[in-house]
C-alpha cells in the first residue's frame, strides 16, 4: 500500500479543550478507509482537518508528500460530502453538480457531457434540471457525491453521509458507495458513529476514543482481536467476565475465568499485551451457544439459567445467567428450522471453546 | 350530521376570517377605492363634479411641474433606497456571521435604538446635525476642514436622502440579517471545497441566497419613501421637494381633491411597476446560477 496520507502528531485544542491528543497513521491510495467513533471523540475534526476548514494546533498533514499547512481548502486535492449534503438550493442538480468546474478549461459543451457522466455514475441520469430544493434526501446525497467526484480529487471525504437516510436506503447506498469507491479507485475517508457500516465498507477502521486512535486495523482483526475492553464493546456485541491470569511455563497463559472456570489461552489472545494478575475475558455472542436436548458438546460446557429470550426472527439472543458470574452472558443463536426457542427460566447448557476467548488485563 | 358540521365548520372559518377581512375592507379597499373613484372626479370651486372624467390624468402627465416631482420622487427614494441597502448590507453580515450567536440579539437590539424616538424628532435632530450653524459645520470648522459652512446639506435632496437613509436603516438591516442566517454555513464550505476562495463563494453562494432579504429590504425602503413628505417638508427646501408634498397640497390647501387623488393614483402606479422590475430582475439574478 502506498501510503497517500501522512498524519503525523496531530493535536488540535478549541479553547481548552484537546479535541485531538497525537494522531498518528497513513493513508493509502485507492484505500477506502474510516475513522469510527462515538460523538465527541474528534473524528469529525480531524476529517477537517483533512479538508482545510480546520488548522490543526500542531503535528503536520501532507497529502501525496505534500505538506499542508498552508494549503487553503480551495487548493486542495480532497472533496468532501457533507452530512447536511450542503446542496446549493438556489442552483439545479446540473449547476450544483457543475459548481466546482468554473474554472476548468473545458468548453460549455464538454462540461455537460462531464456532468451527465457523474450524474449517471450516482444513479441521477436525465435529472440535471430538476431544482435542487425538489430533490428527497437520497438524490441530494447523490447530487453530493456528483458534485464532488467530478473534480477527480485524490482523496474524498464523508462526513457521516448516510446517518440521515432510512435503514433500507442507507444498506443500498453502502454498497454503492462501495461499488463507486473501487469504480473510481481514489482514496475514501469516511466518518461514522455506526460500527456495522465500517464493517461493511472498509479496508481498514481507524477506531477513536477521546482524541486518539485506540485501535487502527482490517474490520475482522477489529473484530476478532481488538486490543482494548473499550474497542471490543464498541464493535459489535462482547460479553465480559472478571478473570485472573498467570503466565504458565512456556508461552501458554492460565485463567481462572468467573462462571467458566480455568482454561488456557494463547499468547496471541491477548491482543492488548499480558500482564500477571486480575483482568477480564471477553466473547462474542455466536462464539457461545446453546445446547438443546440431545445434542453433543464438542467444546467445554457450563451450566446456566435462560434469563431473558430477545427474539429476531433470523437469530434469537439469550441471556444466560451463570453460577459465579457477575453478569449474564449474552448468546446469539441462528433459528435453523426444526430448532426450539428455549423459554425464560429453563435450564440452559451453555457451550464455550477456549480459542474464542480475548484476555484483557485490568 | 356531517353536512351540519361542515356548515358550522364553515361558519367558524368566517367568524375567524372576518376581523381581519373587515380590517382588509374598511383600512385598505375601501380607502384605496375612495381614492380611486375620487381621481376620476373634479373639483368645481366647493363641490364635487361626480361625473366620470380623465381630465385630471390628462393634467397631471401635460403639467411639467407634476411629472418634474415625481421623477424628483422616484430619483430620491431610489438614491434612499441604494444608500441604505448597501450601507445595512455589511452591518447585517458583520452582525450574522461575526457576532458571536449569544451576542447577535443584543446587536439587533442595539440597531433598533434610533426607533425609540419618534421619526419627527430624529429628522429634526439632523437639522441641528447639518444646519448652517450646525454640529458638522462647527465641527469641520473647528478642526479646520472647511474656511466656511458647508451649504450643500440642509435644504436639498441631500438632506432628504440623508434623513430617510438613516431612518429607514433598520427596516433594511433586519430582513438581510435574517436572510443571511437562515444560510447553511455548510454551503459555504462546500464553495470552498469545490474550489472557490472567499470573494466567488460569497457572489455565488452568499449573495444569490441573501437576495430574498435584499430584495424585501429594497422595497420596504422603497415603497414608503416615495410618499414620504414629512421629510421633504423639514430638511428637503425647495429643491427637495417630493410628490407626496404636491397631493398634500392639493387635498389641503388647494381644496383640488380630485387632482391630488391622479396624483396620488400615478405614484401607486409608479411604485408598483418598479417594484415589479426588482422582484422580477433579482428573481431572475439570482436563479442565473453557476
Amino acid at each position: 500500500m502506498k501510503p497517500l496520507i501522512t498524519l503525523s502528531g496531530l493535536h488540535k485544542s478549541f479553547g481548552d479543550v484537546e479535541v485531538l491528543k497525537g494522531i498518528e497513521a497513513e493513508i493509502g491510495e485507492g484505500e477506502f478507509f474510516s475513522l469510527l467513533g462515538p460523538s465527541g471523540c474528534g473524528k469529525t475534526t480531524l476529517l477537517r482537518i483533512i479538508a482545510g476548514f480546520e488548522t490543526p494546533t500542531s503535528g503536520v498533514l501532507s497529502i501525496d508528500g505534500r505538506d499542508m499547512s498552508t494549503v487553503p481548502a480551495n487548493k486542495r486535492p480532497t472533496n468532501m460530502v457533507f452530512q447536511s449534503y450542503a446542496v446549493f438550493p438556489h442552483l439545479s442538480v446540473a449547476q450544483n453538480v457543475g459548481f466546482g468546474l468554473r474554472r476548468s478549461e473545458l468548453s460549455k459543451v464538454e462540461k455537460a457531457k462531464k456532468i451527465e457522466e457523474a450524474l449517471g455514475m450516482v444513479g441521477l441520469a436525465g435529472l440535471g434540471g430538476r431544482a435542487a430544493h425538489a430533490l428527497s434526501g437520497g438524490q441530494r446525497q447523490r447530487v453530493a457525491l456528483a458534485r464532488a467526484l467530478i473534480l477527480e480529487p485524490k482523496v474524498l471525504l464523508l462526513d457521516e453521509p448516510l446517518s440521515a437516510l432510512d435503514k433500507k436506503l442507507r444498506e443500498q447506498m453502502q454498497s454503492e458507495l462501495r461499488r463507486l469507491q473501487r469504480q473510481v479507485g481514489i482514496t475514501f475517508i469516511l466518518v461514522t458513529h455506526d460500527q456495522e457500516e465500517a464493517l461493511i465498507m472498509s479496508d481498514r477502521i481507524a477506531v477513536m476514543f477521546d482524541g486518539q486512535i485506540a485501535q487502527l486495523a482490517p474490520p475482522q482483526e477489529l473484530y476478532r482481536r481488538p486490543v482494548s475492553r473499550r474497542v471490543g464493546d464498541f464493535i459489535g456485541v462482547m460479553n465480559f467476565l472478571p478473570a485472573e491470569a498467570r503466565l504458565e511455563e512456556g508461552r501458554d497463559i492460565a485463567v481462572e475465568i468467573a462462571g467458566l472456570g480455568r482454561t488456557v489461552l494463547e499468547q496471541e489472545q491477548c491482543p492488548a499485551g499480558f500482564v500477571n494478575g486480575r483482568g477480564a475475558v471477553g466473547v462474542r455472542p455466536e462464539s457461545l451457544s446453546v445446547l438443546f436436548d440431545g445434542e453433543q458438546a464438542r467444546g467445554e460446557v457450563a451450566e446456566g439459567e435462560v434469563a431473558e429470550v430477545i427474539y429476531y426472527g433470523d437469530m434469537t439472543y439469550y441471556e444466560i445467567a451463570l453460577p459465579g458470574a457477575p453478569e449474564r452472558l449474552t448468546v446469539s443463536m441462528k433459528n435453523r428450522a426444526g430448532r426450539p426457542v428455549l423459554e425464560r427460566g429453563a435450564a440452559a447448557r451453555l457451550e464455550w471453546d477456549a480459542s474464542s476467548l480475548i484476555y484483557f488485563p485490568s | 350530521m356531517s353536512a351540519g358540521q361542515g356548515l358550522s365548520e364553515a361558519k367558524k372559518g368566517l367568524l375567524l376570517a372576518a376581523p381581519p377581512g373587515l380590517y382588509a375592507i374598511l383600512l385598505l379597499a375601501v380607502p384605496l377605492g375612495a381614492v380611486l373613484l375620487l381621481s376620476f372626479w373634479s373639483q368645481d370651486f366647493l363641490t364635487l363634479d361626480r361625473t366620470f372624467t380623465l381630465k385630471n390624468y390628462r393634467e397631471a402627465f401635460s403639467e411639467p411641474l407634476y411629472m418634474l416631482l415625481l421623477g424628483r420622487s422616484l430619483l430620491i427614494s431610489g438614491a434612499v433606497t441604494l444608500v441604505t441597502v448597501l450601507l445595512a448590507f455589511p452591518i447585517a453580515y458583520f452582525v450574522s456571521f461575526h457576532v458571536r450567536p449569544e451576542r447577535k440579539s443584543l446587536w439587533i437590539f442595539l440597531i433598533t435604538i434610533p426607533f425609540w424616538t419618534s421619526y419627527l424628532i430624529r429628522v429634526f435632530l439632523w437639522k441641528v446635525i447639518l444646519g448652517y450653524n450646525g454640529v458638522l459645520n462647527t465641527a469641520l470648522l473647528g478642526v479646520g476642514f472647511i474656511d466656511e459652512p458647508l451649504t450643500f446639506i440642509l435644504y436639498n435632496a441631500n438632506a432628504v436622502v440623508i434623513t430617510l437613509a438613516h431612518a429607514f436603516a433598520p427596516f433594511a438591516i433586519l430582513p438581510i440579517f435574517v436572510a443571511l442566517e437562515k444560510i447553511d454555513r455548510s454551503l459555504l464550505e462546500a464553495s470552498r471545497d469545490l474550489g472557490e476562495g472567499t470573494v466567488r463563494t460569497f457572489t455565488r453562494v452568499t449573495l444569490p441566497l441573501a437576495m430574498p432579504g435584499v430584495v424585501a429590504a429594497i422595497l420596504i425602503v422603497f415603497i414608503p419613501t416615495i410618499g414620504d413628505y414629512v421629510t421633504p417638508d423639514l430638511v428637503g427646501g425647495p429643491n427637495g421637494l417630493m410628490i407626496a408634498n404636491m397631493i398634500q397640497t392639493q387635498f389641503l390647501k388647494l381644496n383640488n381633491a380630485p387632482m391630488g387623488a391622479a396624483l396620488a393614483v400615478i405614484a401607486m402606479v409608479s411604485v408598483s411597476v418598479i417594484s415589479l422590475l426588482i422582484v422580477l430582475v433579482t428573481m431572475r439574478w439570482s436563479r442565473r446560477g453557476a
